[in-house]
């Protein structure tokens, strides 16, 4: 990969400033994705700013609400008791991430900025209903995830922390892409407290996107066989070798139906 | 412990291996090394109109660039396949020049058309990047089925891209047998294109000395010597005393390093251009799936012939085998030797007629790739016998047996002799182990869980150790299959066994070392197995087609016997005994009769001293050599039965049973037998529902360039696998045994695929059956019931 | 050029690295540790594993700056004093290598995994783990009856 200036800020004003500073910086929270596209020669940006040095990691859980810091890596989400208990689809989905090895390294604030269109927490940020702290403010998860691998933080903004409220039922089912393992479908439904149903899907679509007419037929009758006869169209979702456009939409009825059946 | 033959020995190389102390060629760096990167064609098809350099500045660290036009200024020919095959009409088949560096064109992406040597890698890679290679873009094909009648020209030498067009067999007596059939099953099947992936990518460091004029390659090489040799006479870099190659620990061949290829020959060439500094070179993953050598890639139209009581009368097909851009070393017997003479199977066929064309197409050469044209040929017989049974509402079990040969030896119409075997035996076995019988109801309960469940076979026979000499030789080989080896007793009883086999994960240094330990009753860590250098080996032929312990381990076992024949002749005359009268037994020699008795070492010892023996009748020391040509190939066979169930919602397919039960003849380590068993069987499983490789039509670029869509299978891609073993003696050669590695490569995908078919009810399934092709299918037969 | 140092199998090391240097070359080509692998360049083979602060990570997506200060452990660091881990003696007699160039990879994966999830381990809980880890020889067979022997034996 080509050379690039490193900077391991403290302070999340720091990082802001070394972005803004740099002819082409990136945010480096994990590199999960980040290294193996620079490695490619995909990417080279002038200045890495790694944010791993803001220490800006961990869980808290409330009653209402389940507080991840940007910083914090899908393993620790994923065995985090607390999550466990009061969201088992986010602890769920973030133990299916990638690997073991990429789960102790990759983080949910390095995920969701990327927004790559296969990545499994843009699911769960829209499903869960979902707000994005950043360093300069409070994002709603409907309005985060703008394009493919594009979102709406401005280029010195950093994510700090997802705030999930707690649902009163939810479950995220993936299919996974068979060679690479990442999303070729995922669906997270979620029944949340007032009642409203969301149904959203990664993998399928250039970003992740939501279901209506599957969220009124679920807020009506929270039962898969409410959402059987439902099919997304195929027109727009993503086609590659591994699944055209038609699979991948009958996979979201496949998929959004199991997630109904297995939410707690 | 026992030691000897047949015993479960853990492996004396594994010790290195898991303390991280394994000495893998990119492991290796020798002093002053630079680094080469290749610059590497974007297109599949173009000429090359200008390479020029940028003016390279000092902290570009570039030492020299190379393009073919300097190969061609120090005469260094291009690679070779050596294998000659010749058409129905007679004439030769039409091999295209491959230089080392591409010389005016280049036909696939990711052929080498320059190299940059650098002081780092990173500067290496940054450079080539700068090099400007002007292109003129050429039309290209990518698919086998439409080259020949493709705008794109590859080689002059080959109107329609075709290399030959072959075959084998009675075509009269085929057509006639086909008049009289009661039933014919016709089939159309493609063999996916693969890429090997070993887990090591390709390697080489090159260095010159001029001292003494002298070269020296380190290479990931299955077969360093036949490596040493092309260089050598081909090549024409050196003479080969002045040429070393030494393959260090190499990480997984599967037949994509037993090849000469342009990277390792261009590190040792250009050392003396770059005035002796080593060169390295280490392939990226991607470059391993650009231009590694690729494996199977047909495409067959089948028919099987059939009298009222499913009794075999004919087989036919004709084969469009894509080569790649450029016929790799050993391409040409892949689809035809190894491929059409063993179309007739476990069964015996009257009649069989093979048509084989061989086609250039605008990707990376294709090769052998474990199991080498037995994949192909068993993957077409037992698809299109288990179709027939079905056609025919025999059960495919019984159908098989009916046409099994039963008697030995047996000469099938496609050359070969069978030897030895039995093949309702292996089939018996795995009925009981997989429980054949209760499948109806295995079947029945899967349905209930909304499943469906299929069962499939494969009945496959290969064909091992590829020998005599002679007979490969009239049928176009350009090189002899025996094997040497040395075996030297030191003075204090120690043993040193030099091989021309090469281990690459078999575990040679354990399984030959059993061997010794057998033979002369040593104890085994006296034993060291040399291998993979070719200042110690003096020649060798490798490792590749399972035929180090057949041919390799047999020429170990020829020069024991000449080790212990001096040995009683020197413990006749220590022990003051007649020779006849000496025993040899648990590594002591005894004077029958006596209680004089000597044990192996001390005979060895004896031999050095040389104070007791005439040295004018018999020379000191103990030290024997062995060339071994085998007498006929040997013939692997077995059953693997797969069962798999199918979510029909989604596609996804489950192996939940495998049964494999194969006839290897004399199995030295069962442990290290079972291994390669497992693997085979996964990367035939792999071959059958995840892997493939992919072109675009329409730009000639690789699509599976990566592990993020070229499918490796995973460990919850495949079952853990119940085995058996059953057991007849090869006889054309001293060990018995008939050769293990490709085996589970070669069976496993005929099983799944018949297992799929079976489950699906539908008789045409492509692989790689992915969950996508799966559901397609799904979709299709419920369009057709509707 | 960066100055970095960290423990690397018990031991303290320091060197000087460019920015993009990734762990798995400063292992290798620094400090000579030539037992942590390379074979993809997109994290997902797995040959590269080790363990960083405790956790197992692929090396080759990890900067050996942002590894300055941590505790590394390679695969030349499990034995201790001559005595083969627990780990690799159960590859040894399971016969969970051929080749052996994923090995390093794999068994930094499980010993990581015992570590995670415990001494028993079922099938399913192994093969699942593996996911991060590729071998094209042994077929996972015996990977995963070493890996639940090795884990009983930790």
């Amino acid at each position: 990969m080509e050379n690039f200036i490193y900077h391991r800020p403290t302070k999340p004003a720091d990082a802001v400033k070394a972005m803004k500073d740099a002819a082409d910086g990136k945010f480096l929270s994990g590199g999960m994705t980040l290294l193996p596209t620079m490695k490619q020669g995909l990417a080279a940006p002038s200045d890495i700013i790694d944010l791993g040095g803001l220490g800006n990691s961990g869980v808290e859980v409330g009653a209402d609400k389940v507080t991840v810091k940007a910083g914090t890596v899908h393993a620790n989400v994923a065995t985090d008791k607390g999550v466990k208990k009061a969201i088992p689809a986010l602890s769920a989905l973030a133990g299916g991430i990638g690997d073991p090895h990429v789960r102790n390294r990759g983080t949910i604030g390095g995920s969701i900025a990327n927004n790559d269109p296969a990545a499994d927490y843009p699911a769960a940020v829209v499903g869960l209903n979902a707000t994005v702290v950043t360093s300069a403010r409070s994002v709603p998860g409907d309005k985060f995830f703008t394009d493919i691998f594009t979102t709406a933080l401005k280029d010195d903004e950093i994510v700090t922390a997802v705030e999930f409220p707690v649902p009163k039922r939810a479950a995220y089912v993936k299919f996974p892409n068979p060679a690479s393992r990442y999303a070729m479908v995922g669906v997270m439904v979620a029944e949340l407290k007032d009642g409203s149903v969301r149904v959203a899907v990664t993998g399928a679509g250039p970003k992740v996107f939501r279901v209506p007419e599957m969220e009124k037929a679920l807020e009506a009758n929270f039962s898969a066989d409410a959402i059987g006869g439902i099919k997304v169209k195929a027109s727009g979702l993503n086609s590659d070798m591994h699944a055209s456009p038609e699979y991948r939409a009958h996979l979201v009825t496949v998929l959004a139906r199991r997630a109904v059946a297995a939410a707690k | 412990m026992d030691t000897g033959i047949g015993a479960r020995v853990r492996r004396k190389e594994d010790h290195r291996f898991i303390t991280g102390k394994g000495q893998y060629t990119d492991d290796i760096n020798l002093k002053d090394q630079t680094y080469a990167y290749f610059v590497r064609s974007p297109h599949a098809h173009a000429t090359i109109k200008s390479i020029k350099e940028p003016e390279w500045a000092p902290e570009d660290g570039v030492v020299a660039v190379f393009t073919g036009e300097h190969v061609a200024e120090d005469k260094i020919g291009g690679l070779i396949c050596g294998w000659m095959i010749h058409s129905k009409d007679g004439s030769p088949m039409k091999a295209g020049p491959h230089p080392i560096l591409a010389q005016g064109k280049a036909r696939y992406v990711g052929d080498h058309v320059a190299v940059v040597i650098a002081e780092t890698k990173e500067q290496a890679k940054a450079a080539a990047a700068r090099v400007d290679v002007t292109y003129g873009v050429l039309p290209h094909v990518v698919d086998v089925a439409k080259a020949t009648k493709s705008k794109a020209q590859i080689h002059d030498v080959a109107p329609d891209n075709t290399v030959f067009e072959w075959s084998l067999g009675d075509k009269a007596a085929t057509e006639a047998a086909f008049q009289r059939a009661h039933h014919v099953t016709k089939l159309d099947l493609v063999n996916n294109r693969l890429i090997p992936n070993a887990m090591e990518p390709r390697a080489a460091i090159g260095s010159y000395d001029s001292g003494s004029d002298h070269y020296t390659l380190y290479t990931t090489s299955q077969n360093p010597h036949v490596a040493r040799l092309v260089i050598s006479a081909f090549h024409g870099l050196a003479p080969e005393h002045k040429l070393r190659v030494i393959a260090p620990d190499v990480g997984g061949g599967f037949g994509s390093k037993i090849f000469i290829y342009a990277e390792e020959v261009v590190c040792v060439w250009a050392s003396k251009r770059i005035g002796g500094r080593p060169i390295k070179w280490t392939a990226e993953r991607t470059e391993s799936f650009l231009a590694d050598a690729h494996g199977r890639d047909h495409v067959t139209h089948a028919e099987l012939a059939m009298d009222k009581d499913g009794h075999i009368l004919g087989l036919k097909c004709h084969t469009l085998a894509s080569m790649g851009a450029y016929l790799s070393t050993f391409a040409s017997c892949v689809p035809t030797y190894l491929y059409a003479t063993l179309l007739s199977g476990q069964y015996a066929i009257p009649a069989i007629y093979a048509e084989v064309d061989a086609i250039y197409t605008n990707t990376a050469p294709v090769d052998a790739y474990r199991g080498a044209g037995r994949p192909e040929a068993t993957y077409l017989v037992e698809r299109i016998v288990e179709t027939a049974a079905r056609e025919m509402k025999i059960d495919p079990a019984e159908f098989r047996r009916r046409n099994f040969v039963t008697s030995f030896p047996h000469q099938t119409p496609v050359i070969m002799t069978y030897d030895a075997g039995d093949y309702d035996a292996s089939l018996k076995k795995a009925l009981e182990i997989a429980d054949y019988k209760g499948f109806p109801a295995r079947k029945a309960a899967a349905a209930k869980q909304g499943k469906l469940r299929g069962i499939g076979f494969a009945n496959y026979i290969e064909a091992c150790g590829i020998a005599p000499s002679a007979a490969v030789g009239s049928l176009g080989a350009g090189v002899g299959l025996w094997e040497s080896a040395e075996v030297r007793v030191n003075p204090v009883g120690t043993i040193e066994v030099l091989t021309g086999s090469h281990s690459h994960g078999q575990g040679h240094e354990t399984t030959f070392a059993q061997l010794v330990s057998d033979r002369l009753g040593v104890d085994i860590n006296s034993v060291a197995i040399v291998h993979g250098d070719t200042d110690k080996v003096q020649f060798g032929m490798g490792t590749y087609g399972s035929r180090s312990g057949a041919v390799g381990m047999s020429a170990i076992s020829k020069a024991l016997d000449k080790v212990e024949a001096k040995a009683r002749k020197i413990a006749a005359h220590v022990m003051e005994a007649a020779e006849g009268d000496i025993e040899f037994k648990n590594g002591s020699f005894s004077v029958k009769g006596t209680d004089k008795k000597m044990a192996f070492g001390e005979v060895a010892l004896a031999a050095y001293v040389a104070h007791k023996f005439p040295t004018s009748e018999i020379e000191p020391g103990l030290k024997e050599t062995a060339f071994y040509d085998p007498s006929n190939f040997t013939f692997p066979a077995g059953c693997h039965i797969c069962e798999v169930e199918i979510d029909t919602e989604t596609g996804v397919t489950e192996i939940v049973s495998w049964t494999a039960v194969d006839d290897f003849g004399t199995v030295i380590n069962p442990m290290i037998v079972e291994g390669q068993v497992h693997g085979g069987i996964t990367q035939g499983i792999g071959q059958a529902l995840t892997e493939g490789c992919v072109y675009d039509s329409e730009s000639g670029q690789l699509l599976t360039g990566s592990y993020m869509d070229y499918c490796m299978p995973r460990a919850t891609d495949v079952p853990s696998f119940k085995l058996g073993f059953t057991e007849t003696k090869c006889p054309s050669n001293p060990l018995g045994m008939k050769g293990c590695g490709e085996a589970g490569a070669i069976a496993a995908p005929a099983a799944v695929m018949n297992a799929m078919t079976d489950a699906l009810g539908v008789k045409d399934l492509a692989m790689p059956a992915s969950p996508h092709t799966v559901w397609k299918t799904l979709q299709a037969t419920k369009m057709a019931a509707e | 050029m960066s100055a970095i140092s960290m423990k690397v199998n018990g031991k303290a090391v320091c060197g000087a690295v460019e920015p993009r240097t990734l762990l798995v070359q400063f292992l290798r080509e620094n400090l000579g540790l030539t037992g942590t692998h390379v074979g993809c360049d997109t994290s997902q083979c797995g040959a590269c594993v080790v363990h960083v602060n405790g956790t197992a990570i692929k090396s080759c997506t990890a900067l050996a700056v942002a590894c300055d200060g941590a505790e590394v452990t390679t695969v030349e660091g499990l034995a201790k004093n001559g005595k083969l881990h627990p780990m690799q003696e159960a590859f040894r007699e399971h016969h969970g290598l051929q080749c052996g160039f994923c090995t390093p990879g794999m068994l930094m994966a499980a010993v990581d995994l015992v570590n995670r999830k415990g001494k028993t381990l079922d099938e399913e809980t192994i093969r699942h783990e593996l996911e991060g880890n590729i071998c094209r020889c042994t077929g996972y067979h015996n990977i995963v009856k070493a890996i639940q022997a090795g884990a009983e034996n930790m």
